[in-house]
């Protein structure tokens, strides 16, 4: 806390000329301190500091290690095969096909089926939480009584409190169920179902990050939109939603990363067939789902342990990415908004 | 001018010696060079973003917790550089109290406000504690109102008893200066009435710089008063003087309240 | 045209309202599904003994001691370190440019999927820091297997985030006033934290931990390959000395959430078995609630009494 202090001249009287100083620092902050107190400040501030230190460590660890054992995956599969290979059809014609089939006598590491599947569940999860989510954040924010907010707000954060084992639980034994009966699917276990379980996940985050960005919203907006005879959808509307819509956009983003991220409702809920489609119910496997079916049966050293670790470079760097543009966003609406 | 009054009875206690101060690239005071005499209070008096503050903020150096800081020049306490070396902020601070423009109670109790200084230095004896913090509470006029309620919760208390309780807590240090910013900013009319009758007891005691928009405060309390104007000392002298004939026109001005 | 701007209003307020009721209709529904379908596998037994019969009868004890015997251990490992951490980031560290970097860095680990900490932990805890303990300590195959010190470790990490920015947000908190009074009266940095900045940020700093220790009951993914079991007829316990008992940190362990996902998806018979399934869901269900209530209610007493301050 205790910033630079830079004394660059003594002037005045002629005895402070006299003791001109070069240019002091208290950056460290124990210059100031005498004897045994600067020994413990010092002391507290080296444990605090490794501590910082540490944990900022363990975190680049997690990139590296992850970086450096999928890396080991690009040595023996070739940067073609991640996306598909060739192979004769029944009637001896060349085709192109994308099969993720680690385990097979030729391994086939098409993260095509991988990648459809996991955006198969994030987009529609994604598409439904946000109308359902801004709702919500709309509601609490904007027309809620404050007694009807207390009582909803806990709610909300109740549902983001469920672990994920439960509702993929339920998706598996009682949604798909459901499902089925109504759309009348060919699988009962796929895409949709495994996104009406990511949806529920990802609604809490984005209501209440909409609800934190319309609550940031200066109140003079909206007393100026009143003011000029606006009805209360109209203030919402055209002065409120427009100056929160950075922070709204920022949680639709952090919600989609969510869903890429999800892994135990889609491992139960989609039924794990690596497929490469765009029906939205068929069954199908995601990245994450791949990596947590696979990697029990993977031996340590193996070409399929190096690809899953090459997954999950994968996966990361796009929810990384995903991750960093909501940032972004959410740091521009606080300079707009000078929060 | 910029000398201490003729008539200050005392050796002077602070010598500001043609202090600039920056806060990162912008500077908040222009070559200020004023002496500040003990057992007395000094005003400081000026409109707002004059640099009154940052004047006594660069007496006990707080000023520089929140802020990166740039100083050319010199602040003295008994003729020692606080900018020196070898300061020991900690004792610096300890020799040098300061009450802040909003009361700051800690959220705990009226005693462990009071007793915070004294343990944060060492002291264990509970008499000895008990002592302190019954005198610094006489001291600040308000040993009446709490003592029966020592261990309830100062943030219980109005804003003009948690403004008295502040300078209890800093009197409790044993303090030599008592820097006191705008201190009645944030109270009512009695409030107010009620520390400028605890600064008059305290006078005799401490050296006391205080810091007001109150141009009535300042001729009521002090004994010397300085008009600054963005970050430049205009006028120092004796109150009374001050405030009949004041030598500058700027001053003058401010004080019939032609701007401010 | 009056008229016409208000239908609008009343259309998207209604839609909003709509919204709101359906998630809490979910959220009702979700807790009120699980409640009456588990509650009639809840009994003493249930909950006191191990599961029995190729796991199709019996109770879920193991499960119930191993999960909150790694929550233990995760929180054991992740709170001192992540509120120091935090400590000296808010407190020490300052608001440069570095100071910065690692803020925004940790933000976006809290995104990082939980199977990509599983990974981590396989890859770096088990296979890389148990297998060359091993070596290094001549140890056979003790450290470098799955196992409660490998998947609390990567719990660990896995909260880490949640704490340091629980942390910092409450040390934030503590206003710039209280700070000048301490450094005011003479208070050293270290002082300052101590006595006026931590005792204000208590609550906060629980309401964290707490946060974490829910989010660490209900994870499955980082557990699934660093060392929860299918099924251990033993508790993960070993004798210190030969006399004290104490959890076995390099034992595996059955957790909740893990037996959950197991019973419902690789169980010899899956339709037999759905009480067991429920009666579990709503185990840990009612565990996870109650931690995340606390931790709501103490969020809305340590808001309130700031905003009185």
């Amino acid at each position: 806390m205790e910033p630079l202090v830079q004394k660059t001249l003594v002037t005045g009287s002629a005895e402070a000329k006299s003791s001109s100083r070069s240019p002091v620092s208290t950056g460290g902050g124990l210059r100031q301190y005498h004897g045994r107190q600067r020994l413990r400040e010092g002391l507290i501030h080296a444990f605090l500091a490794v501590n910082g230190y540490l944990a900022i460590f363990l975190i680049a660890l997690i990139f590296l290690f992850l970086f450096k054992e999928g890396f080991q995956a690009l040595k023996t599969v070739q940067p073609l095969q991640w996306i598909g290979h060739k192979t004769l059809d029944f009637d001896g014609r060349e085709v192109f096909r994308f099969i993720w089939q680690p385990l097979s006598s030729t391994p086939k590491y098409s993260l095509m089926p991988l990648l459809s599947g996991s955006f198969l569940v994030a987009l529609p999860a994604t598409l439904l939480s946000t109308v359902i989510g801004i709702g919500c954040g709309v509601y609490l924010a904007e027309l809620a009584s404050p007694r009807v907010r207390e009582l909803l707000k806990p709610v909300v954060e109740l549902l983001a409190g469920i672990p994920t084992v439960v509702i993929g639980f339920l998706a598996l034994s009682v949604l798909a169920s459901v499902v089925q009966s109504v759309f009348h699917t060919q699988f009962r276990l796929n895409a949709f179902v495994g996104a009406l379980g990511v949806s529920l996940v990802i609604i809490p985050v984005i209501a209440s990050m909409t609800e934190d960005a319309l609550r940031a919203v200066p109140n003079e907006l909206r007393e100026a939109s009143y003011g000029l005879g606006a009805t209360r959808w109209e203030t919402l509307s055209r002065v409120i939603l427009p100056a929160g819509i950075s922070g709204i956009s920022a949680s639709i983003l952090l919600g989609m990363g969510r869903a890429l991220g999800e892994t135990m409702i889609v491992l139960m809920a989609t039924g794990n067939a690596a497929v490469f489609t765009a029906d939205i119910f068929s069954s199908v496997r995601t990245m994450t789902a791949t990596i947590a079916a696979e990697l029990g049966s993977a031996a340590q050293g193996s070409e399929v342990y190096y690809a899953l670790f090459f997954v999950g470079s994968v996966l990361f760097t796009l929810t990384f990415l995903i991750n960093l543009v909501s940032e972004i966003v959410v740091e521009r609406m606080r300079r707009r908004l000078r929060l | 001018m910029n000398t201490a009054p003729a008539i200050a009875p005392q050796p002077d206690k602070i010598e500001v010696q043609s202090l600039d101060y920056f806060y990162g690239t912008e500077q908040a005071l222009f070559g200020v060079s004023m002496d500040i005499p003990d057992k007395q209070v000094t005003a400081i008096i000026g409109p707002s973003g004059c640099g009154k503050s940052t004047l006594i903020k660069a007496i006990n150096r707080i000023g520089e917790i929140s802020n990166d800081i740039r100083i050319h020049g010199d602040v003295r306490l008994d003729g020692a550089s606080v900018y020196g070396k070898s300061v020991n902020l900690v004792e610096l601070r300890r020799r040098v109290g300061m009450v802040f423009q909003k009361p700051n109670p800690f959220p705990k109790s009226i005693l462990e406000n009071v007793l915070f200084g004294p343990k944060l230095h060492g002291v264990k004896d509970r008499d000895r504690l008990e002592e302190i913090a019954e005198t610094s509470l006489h001291k600040a006029a308000l040993w009446n109102e709490v003592k029966d309620k020592l261990n309830k919760s100062a943030m219980e208390l109005s804003g003009g008893q948690q403004q008295r309780l502040c300078i209890a807590r800093a009197l409790a240090v044993d303090p030599e200066v008592l820097l006191m910013d705008e201190p009645c900013s944030a109270l009512d009319p009695i409030g107010t009435a009620r520390i400028e009758e605890t600064i008059e007891v305290l006078k005799d005691q401490y050296c006391i710089v205080i810091v007001t928009h109150n141009m009535q405060q300042a001729a009521r309390v002090s004994q010397s008063t300085a008009f600054f104007m963005k970050g430049k000392i205009i006028e120092y002298d004796d109150t009374e003087k001050i405030f009949t004939t004041p030598a500058e026109k700027l001053t003058e001005d401010y004080i019939t309240g032609r701007f401010g | 045209m009056k008229l016409g701007r208000n239908i609008v209003g009343v259309f998207f307020e209604g839609l909003c309202r709509g919204c709101a009721l359906l998630v809490c209709v979910a959220v009702l529904a979700i807790l009120g599904f699980i409640f009456v379908k588990g509650a009639g596998s809840i009994s003493w037994d249930f909950l006191s003994t191990a599961p029995s019969d190729g796991m199709t009868h019996g109770g879920i004890f193991p499960a119930i001691f191993g999960t909150v015997a790694i929550t233990l251990l995760m929180i054991v490992m992740a709170l001192p370190l992540g509120v120091a951490a935090a400590v000296y980031l808010n407190e020490y560290a300052g608001r440069g440019r570095g100071a910065r970097f690692i803020r925004a860095a940790i933000n976006n680990l809290a995104g990082v999927p939980s199977i990509v900490f599983g990974l981590f932990g396989v890859g770096f805890f088990v296979l890389f820091v148990g297998r060359n303990l091993d070596r290094v300590l001549q140890t056979g195959l003790l450290f470098g297997q799955p196992a409660m010190l490998w998947a609390a470790a990567t719990l660990a990490v896995l909260v880490l985030p949640v704490i340091i920015v629980t942390t910092e947000e409450a040390l934030k908190a503590v206003p710039l006033s209280h700070r000048e009074a301490a450094y005011g009266l003479g208070a050293t940095r270290w002082q300052m934290i101590r006595r006026v900045v931590l005792p204000q940020a208590l609550p906060g700093i629980l309401t964290g931990a707490i946060l974490s220790i829910s989010r660490g009951a209900g994870e499955t993914a980082p557990i699934l390959f660093t060392g929860a079991a299918y099924f251990l007829p033993r508790l993960p316990v070993t004798k210190l000395f030969g006399a004290i008992p104490m959890i076995n940190p390099l034992d595996q362990f059955m957790e909740l959430a893990y037996h959950i996902f197991i019973m419902a998806t690789q169980s010899t018979n899956v339709e037999l078995t759905r009480p067991i399934q429920y009666g579990t869901a709503l185990v840990l269900l009612a565990l996870t609630f109650t931690l995340n209530l606390g931790a709501i209610l103490m969020r809305i007493r340590f808001r309130r009494k700031l905003r009185r301050a």
